[in-house]
């Protein structure tokens, strides 16, 4: 049992938690990951540690409302227990000195880049931030990236908030004017898509924090198998992060859609239940 | 060696043995068909999940137990790797004294439930018995008995804790919770050891848990075991990844003398065929998790499975059989099994390969799939298919399987799950350098001892094989636990 200690709604669909975990807050690296089961009937989901206080035993997750399991959570509230959280999992971010590191992250996917900014930014790197989303009230945790970005670029597809365009335009405004060393993006399998191909006309060696469906985050059955230059490689032992030049992201985004039938029935239930 | 002989021989000549044996003629005993245990109607268990084998009465048992000759060299025992006294059991079972047939199985088998439900016998035990070497008869059913006189404690609510030693303060860590673990961690508990199992996973079990269906092996019987456990004082640390929750280093910070690894074979393989990622294929240990462990095929539960018209299972292990035999209780209308080689090749329980074909399975021998295509949405639709034919030996002793050119041709299918093997658990070897591994990614250990390179681990199971039985894996972890307390008393204390 995990108990929430905090919560705190960003927008109306992104919430951060933080949650009693104190054996993983003292062995979480950045780019980890645990795996969750709400309750006894639920599924196993992966959530990437967005932060964690050894001190306190905890760890934080920033979750976006997809389907049945991340409402559900939405929907917990400080003292409530999680039955079942298991990690760090996943290789951790290799962090190293390299010079200029250009970070994107997309919508939810600026929560696991936190850590790493951060990382890059206390490993003496010159680190610059694309933030990306929809609209304004997405962009999440923006000031703790100014904190550790050297700078911080805030585009929006309406252009409620920022620049107005996507994350691509965003990256290339800095590939064009400076040398990059070193790319990261996480965020929606689409946006990861591009941004690798944004970086790779540049020849910019890039890496992306893949979020492909999992079971057990063990390397046990495969469900998180991905297509890596050519190769089959495991999210969950072999990952997160990839060369994003090299994995296929449209077999990723089909593996995505798995379920989908099954879950958008699934969440229609639940909505049923909740109202 | 000696002294097990002597024993046995004196056990055998108790007087409540020698007036059974005297009370029937061998003549008589030999001439007794073998009972047949009662089993679901094959139409009927096809579209459920309870047990397929429905048990022994206490007659059939009895009668069953009079056909034990109770040998003066009982074969039969070196057949069970973890060396039952079998014809001891059998003929409390013949006096009727059930619980004491179960307690003569606790005294070396920890899971006699599961063992009874899960061995193959007809290469252990059975196979060893003076009726299959000497008269050529079929065996006397020891695994159906297993299971009864199992059961028949268990159901009397008069489950025998064996003894403990007294609590000698030592803690000891045992690392993953499948059949290896268990049974490790109940040997050390008995020694008095302050014993704490590690477990990845949210449950407790490893495969039999995860992978071996309810239909064959109802959970609610591991959870019994596993009670028994926790009563003796056995201490379960779910959702604790060894190696990632905290390093094998933090936990001898922690006061932790000795480790028993029994991480099991956990690394599905796949093939690597053109397709192989489409959507709708899937591990054996996947599909078989979302089913077992997470209950997919319940609506109250929230994972997810896909369930289809045609599902194509490629391989021919029980692993294999355990995934057909559940797409056909998922409702398959054509439920297929895709073996490269022949049915006597086939590695599978015989058990198994006939209910399989009862419950209406297609068996599709000598065939190979060589590519998957998908529909716009990656979804599989159809399987490329090689007929094979069997060429000479290879290093398995197996004839070797060679396809047959321009002999290619397609199956739509729904669902593919595929079966051909797992290698082992990464984890722990990743996460403990210096280790000594084999090619395989086995930990190499003592035969005796299960020690491993390091001194103060010690491994069994499938870790160390590779891939085995339930009942290998608990001798392993039985004999590491005798290793662990030798180690212990001489090198540790003093
Ligand atoms: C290593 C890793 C780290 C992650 N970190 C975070 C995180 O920090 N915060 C966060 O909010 N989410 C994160 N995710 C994604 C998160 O696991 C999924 O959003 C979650 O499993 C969805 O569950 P659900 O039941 O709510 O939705 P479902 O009903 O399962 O899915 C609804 C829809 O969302 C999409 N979807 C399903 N699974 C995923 C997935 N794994 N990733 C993306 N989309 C998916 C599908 O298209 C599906 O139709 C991470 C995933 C991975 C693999
Ligand atoms: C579907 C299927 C059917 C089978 N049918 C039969 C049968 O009928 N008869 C038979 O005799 N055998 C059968 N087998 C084989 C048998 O189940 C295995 O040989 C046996 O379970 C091996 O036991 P084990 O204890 O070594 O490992 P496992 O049962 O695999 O257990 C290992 C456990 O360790 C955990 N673990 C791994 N790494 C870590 C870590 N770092 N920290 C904490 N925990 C960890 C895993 O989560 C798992 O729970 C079958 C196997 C499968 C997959
Ligand atoms: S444990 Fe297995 S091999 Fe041993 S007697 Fe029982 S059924 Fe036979
Ligand atoms: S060998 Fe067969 S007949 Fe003889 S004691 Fe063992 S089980 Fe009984
Ligand atoms: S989630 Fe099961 S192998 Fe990666």
């Amino acid at each position: 049992m995990n108990k929430i200690i905090e919560k705190e709604l960003f927008s109306e669909n992104v919430c951060r938690f933080v949650v009693e975990a104190p054996e993983i807050a003292i062995a979480r690296k950045p780019g980890n990951f645990i795996i969750l089961r709400l309750d006894k009937k639920g599924e196993r989901i992966p959530l990437t540690i967005a932060s964690a206080d050894t001190e306190k035993g905890t760890i934080t997750l920033v979750v976006q409302r997809v389907g049945v399991t991340t409402a559900k959570m939405l929907n917990m509230n400080e003292g409530d227990s999680i039955l079942d959280i298991a990690g760090p999992l996943g290789k951790p971010t290799h962090i190293e000195k390299v010079g200029t590191v250009l970070c994107a992250g997309g919508g939810v996917g600026v929560a696991p880049l936190l850590p790493i900014v951060e990382g890059f930014k206390n490993a003496g790197n010159r680190v610059i931030t694309v933030l990306a989303a929809r609209s304004k009230d997405l962009i999440i945790l923006e000031k703790e990236m100014r904190e550790f970005s050297d700078e911080l670029i805030v585009m929006t597809d309406d252009g409620s908030y920022g620049k107005k365009g996507l994350v691509t335009q965003g990256m290339e405004e800095v590939i064009t004017r400076e040398k990059v060393d070193l790319s990261v993006v996480i965020g929606p399998a689409i946006m990861m898509k591009f941004a690798a191909l944004t970086t790779k006309k540049y020849n910019i060696k890039t890496y992306a924090s893949l979020n492909t469906i999992m079971v057990d985050g063990t390397g046990m059955c495969g469900a998180c198998r991905v297509s890596v230059g050519g190769k089959t490689r495991f999210v969950c032992i072999d990952g997160p992060e990839f060369d994003a030049h090299e994995v296929d992201f449209d077999e990723m985004m089909q593996r995505l859609g798995a379920f989908k039938e099954q879950e958008t029935e699934a969440y229609e239930r639940y909505l049923k239940t909740v109202s | 060696m000696e002294n097990i002989a002597e024993y046995l021989k004196e056990e055998r000549s108790q007087p409540w043995r020698d007036e059974l044996r005297k009370s029937m003629k061998a003549k008589e005993r030999t001439s007794i068909e073998r009972v047949h245990m009662p089993e679901q109607d094959p139409v009927e268990r096809s579209h459920n999940y309870l047990e397929v084998n429905l048990g022994l009465t206490e007659e059939m048992a009895i009668t069953e137990a009079h056909r034990c000759l109770d040998c003066p060299d009982p074969t039969c025992i070196s057949g069970c790797p973890v060396n039952i006294n079998i014809p001891k059991f059998i003929k409390k079972i013949e006096a009727h004294d059930f619980l004491g047939a179960a307690k003569v199985l606790k005294e070396t088998n920890a899971l006699p439930a599961v063992c009874g439900r899960v061995c193959p016998q007809e290469v252990q035990c059975e196979n060893s018995c003076f009726y299959t070497v000497k008269l050529k008869k079929t065996p006397i059913a020891i695994g159906n008995l297993e299971r009864f006189a199992a059961d028949y404690e268990r159901n009397s609510g008069k489950i025998s804790v064996p003894e403990i030693a007294e609590h000698n303060n030592t803690k000891v860590a045992v690392i993953g919770s499948g059949p290896a673990g268990l049974a490790a961690c109940g040997d050390l508990i008995k020694m008095g050891y302050d014993v704490t199992v590690f477990e990845a996973l949210h449950d407790v079990g490893g495969v039999l848990k995860y992978g071996i269906p309810e239909y064959r092996l109802p959970n609610e019987i591991v959870d019994v075991e596993i009670e028994n456990l926790r009563k003796m004082g056995v201490k379960f640390h779910t959702n604790f990844i060894v190696g990632k929750t905290a390093s094998l280093d933090m936990l001898r910070e922690q006061g932790y003398t000795a480790f028993f690894v029994g991480s099991g074979a956990g690394l599905p393989r796949f093939m690597n065929i053109p397709g192989e990622n489409s959507v709708g294929i899937y591990s054996s240990n996947e599909y078989l998790t979302r089913i077992n462990l997470m209950h997919a095929t319940d609506p109250d539960y929230d994972t997810p499975v896909h369930d289809g018209k045609t599902v194509a299972i490629i391989g021919g292990g029980n692993t294999a059989m355990d995934s057909v035999r559940t797409a056909k209780r998922m409702g398959a209308k054509r439920a297929i099994l895709i073996y490269r080689r022949s049915e006597a090749e086939m590695p599978a329980r015989m058990e198994e390969v006939k209910h399989a074909k009862e419950e209406g399975i297609e068996f599709m021998t000598l065939h190979n799939p060589v590519s998957y295509e998908a529909d716009e949405k990656g979804r599989v639709t159809k399987m490329v298919v090689q007929k094979m034919e069997l060429g000479e030996p290879d290093a398995s002793g197996r004839r070797r399987p060679i396809p047959i050119e321009g002999s290619e041709f397609e199956i739509e299918v729904d669902v593919v799950v595929v079966a051909i093997g797992v290698s082992p658990n990464p984890l722990i070897p990743h996460a403990v350098p210096g280790l000594e591994m084999s090619r395989w990614g086995t930990i190499i250990v003592d035969k005796e001892t299960m020690q491993s390179s390091i001194p103060d681990i010690f491994a069994g199971g499938d870790i160390v094989r590779g891939g085995a039985t339930v009942i290998l894996a608990m001798g392993d972890g039985r004999r590491a636990a005798a290793g662990i307390h030798k180690y212990i008393t001489e090198k540790v204390k003093k």
